[in-house]
């Protein structure tokens, strides 16, 4: 009999529509890195919530150190030494660093705050663990990765053991996730035990002791990485083999679909332009795909590109029109679809069912509409056609509200209602952040087949595996302008690493200019 | 020389109400709730207070420990009259907005049928006089003690006094921390295990305390401790929520919007007295718009840039991620 830190058995949770544990059991030794691997909705999340004590299970039993124990909320996890760095971070924005660290647990005389020596502590254990942060800064005013940082600070300083990682990389540039993986390594090394929820079998493979399988809320195994593989671990996640190959045939490239041309946009950030004049063609059949490390400009060229902002100077042509200064709804109807960077934010409105989503790029045609009235039964029958045709999963169906929905299944209602719409060209930003492997191989294959209808495909995205598999052409921005265009299947990975670091460059061919 | 100081000595105790039910709202929105009932709780506030005056004035108590005395009922009233408020809004979830709307309602009628039935008027009338000549000592400073200690009200001081406690307990304290995260990330304070819904109590709470005590300042500073169900606070309520906004949700600025604010309503009370503005010949009445027409200005023009406290207005739910 091993002895384990913590034992979590045969644990049952449900939620309306949906039993997201079905009898799962998890155990954690110490000083290991314990990874937690499922499908989009597989119930990881709700797992751990359930071991930090943000909910209540139904059935089943945890130990801590071999005695049962009842965990009803966050205080009682953190008595037992249990901290988690959420999926979405809790920290509070006009806060500073230090003041999110100690919030909860503040020091104090009499009421009274005394942060001096609470600073020295968190100053010592950021410097033990190589975790740089800087104390006096204002959430609001800092990076994603040092925001991290100091979440993995708030559980040093409650001095837990247990640290429980849900996702913590698919925020981070490919540098800070290096340094997260050794910062976990480390930990485990002091004896501490990490749990670590992540869909990158890479990263599984390069940190982690033992790995945990979940699929639709219930166990399948638990490996040992040493005598595994990133294709076993992906057919126990799925139940079946997927390709990390990426299948192209040879398309056709058709006339241009989409032509910028001197585009500036300004940041509002600083006083500068975060894009400045840049000029490239989408054609019909191709899948350009903007690189760059985050922050170089894409994200602001693409709210121009989309509507959500204005352009300083400079034209946008879509299939042969200028909509430059068109409404989003325009720019919409004249074929240009969008997959949003931020799902929450702009793909979704959280609060409204599945179906309602579904429809909001459509509910004012004809077909759905009549008068100004909706036609319910229309929507009904195109949303359950929708989720039927695209695999959305969800606790209600059409009547399920966004907010309770797994990440990848909200990704997929988007890309359906995106995708089933008219369009000529379609804009993916970061289309599979977040997503499980299965997903993501079904959101490639989407584009793919966009592709090969005859569509231009403009694909943001950070990750080097993705740029460097799906796409046609490439183009790399860095610092607002576009430095370089490569050929993905006579480039290398470093090469590309060159251009998106500005160590590099060459001139864009200026086909569109010379039209 | 001497309208300066008579504007200060005027400006100061319509002023000192202004801050406290602003800081009050602070208080409240800064825990999350919105509470737009701080004029329902002024006029609750006001009521009591002037009620118990109305009680102990035939007494030979000294006016100012009246004052105090006067303070704590109006306090506790207000007190009382905030927890419906969170009652309703933390523990029911229900829509902030309509049962601020609603308690502000409810108590110039109840004001009114009261004052009917029992003193057959329209409102409490006392006979007391609060206001104070001259502070011995301090009253004979040059220039600060003709500002300050001249002419006043006990309720200046008292009304700094709470100002500079609201500063401490707000920034200093672990409860004024752990209360501005559950403005912001009511989640996030949970997830550290933090009772959002007693901080939300407790914010409401100060605002009603805040809040009876701001509107008894005003009986006693204004109207001179007299309360009427007609005009009521007339308006102070609302025109402390614009004071808090201005006031950006903190402190120090809420005590500067409410001098402005208080300053332009004296002004326009003392036309007569500034030959500048009197000679131009304006209906006095006209300028007594004057604090409201302010009010929309300034909000119209500084609402872009403020901050709300991010989580206000949104019913705590535990379930809900
Ligand atoms: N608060 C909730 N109310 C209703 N349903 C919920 C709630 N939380 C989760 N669910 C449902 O439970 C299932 C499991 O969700 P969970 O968030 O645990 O998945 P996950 O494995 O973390 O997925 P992801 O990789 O997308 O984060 C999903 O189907 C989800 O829709
Ligand atoms: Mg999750």
């Amino acid at each position: 009999m091993e002895n384990y830190i913590v034992e979590m058995l045969n644990i049952t949770k449900e939620f309306p529509g949906i039993i997201a544990n079905d009898n799962i059991t998890l155990n954690l030794k110490k000083g290991e890195v314990h990874a937690l691997l499922g499908e989009n909705g597989a119930g990881k999340s709700t797992l751990v919530s359930v071991l930090f004590g943000l909910y209540q299970a139904e059935k089943g039993e945890i130990k801590k150190n071999g005695k049962e124990v009842k965990i009803n909320n966050p205080n009682d996890a953190n008595d037992l030494g249990i901290g988690m760095v959420h999926q979405h971070f809790k920290l509070v924005e006009i806060f500073t660093v230090l003041e999110n660290i100690i919030l909860g647990v503040e020091p104090n005389t009499l009421g009274f705050l005394q942060k001096t020596d609470a600073r020295k502590k968190v100053m010592e254990l950021s410097g033990k663990y190589g975790l740089k942060i800087n104390p006096d800064a204002l959430i609001e005013e800092i990076s994603i990765g040092m925001q991290q940082r100091a979440e993995i600070l708030k559980m040093l300083y409650r001095e837990n053991e247990i640290l429980i990682f849900d996702e913590p990389t698919a925020v981070l540039t490919p540098q800070e996730i290096k340094e997260l993986l050794k910062i976990m390594r480390d930990l485990a090394q002091e004896g501490k035990s990490v749990l670590f929820i992540t869909h990158k079998l890479n990263e599984i493979i390069e940190v982690a002791d033992r790995c945990t399988v979940l699929r639709k809320g219930k166990y399948i195994g638990t490996v040992d990485i040493k005598d595994t593989t990133k294709e076993e671990l992906s057919r126990m996640m799925v139940g079946r083999d997927i390709s990390f190959n990426i299948e192209k045939k040879l398309t056709e490239v058709k006339e241009v679909v989409l032509s910028v041309k001197n585009v500036t946009v300004p940041s509002k950030l600083h006083k500068n332009n975060a894009v400045k004049n840049i000029s490239f063609d989408v054609r019909g059949g191709e899948i350009v795909c903007l690189a760059g490390i985050d922050g170089n400009g894409q994200t602001e060229f693409i709210s121009a590109l989309t509507g959500l902002e204005k352009v300083s100077s400079g034209t946008i042509i879509l299939g042969g029109k200028d909509i430059t200064k068109s409404s989003i709804r325009k720019r919409s109807v004249s074929g240009m679809s969008h997959i949003p960077e931020d799902r929450h934010k702009h793909g979704l409105i959280l609060d409204y069912s599945l179906e309602e989503n579904l429809v909001l790029q459509r509910y004012w045609q004809p077909e759905f509409q009549n008068k100004g009235f909706i036609r319910f039964h229309a929507v009904r029958n195109y949303a359950e056609c929708l989720i039927k045709k695209y695999d959305v999963r969800s606790g209600q169906g059409p009547i399920t509200m966004a907010r309770s929905m797994s990440g990848g299944n909200q990704q997929k209602a988007i890309i359906a209602r995106e995708i089933d719409k008219d369009h000529e060209v379609l804009v993916a930003v970061q289309p599979t952040r977040g997503l499980d492997v299965g997903a993501v191989e079904y959101i490639h294959k989407q584009l793919i087949s966009r592709r090969d209808c005859g569509k231009g495909v403009l694909l943001v995205s950070l990750e080097l595996d993705e740029v460097m598999n799906v796409s046609d052409r490439i183009l790399v921005m860095y610092e607002g302008e576009i430095v370089g265009e490569l050929d993905p299947k006579k480039t290398t990975v470093q090469e590309l690493g060159l251009y998106m670091s500005g160590a590099k460059r060459n001139t864009v061919k200026e086909i569109d200019n010379a039209e | 020389m001497s309208t300066v100081y008579y504007l200060i000595q005027n400006m100061l105790p319509v002023a000192i109400p202004l801050l406290l039910v602003a800081l009050g709202g602070m208080f409240s929105e800064r825990s999350g709730i919105v509470n737009i009932a701080l004029e329902g709780i002024m006029l609750f506030g006001a009521f009591f207070g002037a009620l118990f005056v109305f009680f102990i004035q035939k007494s030979q108590i000294d006016p100012q420990v009246i004052i105090l005395i006067g303070m704590v009922v109006a306090g506790f009233s207000g007190l009382i009259y905030s927890l419906l408020l969170s009652f309703a809004a933390v523990t029911m979830k229900a829509n902030q907005t309509i049962t601020g709307v609603s308690l502000n309602m409810l108590i110039p009628a109840a004001i009114l049928l009261f004052s009917k039935m029992f003193f057959n008027s329209d409102g409490i009338t006392t006979n007391m006089n609060f206001y104070i000549r001259k502070v011995p000592v301090l009253g004979d400073i040059p220039f600060i003690g003709e500002m300050f200690f001249q002419k006043t009200y006990l309720t200046v001081v008292l009304g700094l006094f709470f100002l500079v406690i609201s500063v401490i307990v707000f920034y200093k304290t672990r409860f004024g921390l752990r209360l501005r995260a559950c403005g912001e990330h009511p989640q996030a304070a949970d997830s550290v295990g933090i009772n959002v819904y007693f901080m939300r109590y407790a914010g409401v709470s100060i605002s009603g305390i805040l809040g009876g005590i701001g509107g008894f300042f005003y009986s006693v500073g204004v109207l001179d401790g007299n309360v009427n169900g007609h005009t009521g606070v007339a308006g102070f309520g609302f025109l402390a929520l614009a004071v808090m906004i201005f006031g950006q949700w903190k402190p120090i600025r809420i005590l500067l919007a409410a001098l402005f604010f208080a300053f332009l309503r004296t002004l326009a009370y003392s036309v007569v007295l500034i030959p500048f503005l009197d000679n131009l010949g304006i209906n006095q009445t006209y300028y007594k718009m004057l604090p409201y027409i302010a009010t929309m200005v300034v909000l119209a023009f500084t609402s872009r840039k403020s901050r709300a406290p991010k989580a206000e207005g949104i019913p705590y739910d535990k379930a809900l991620r």
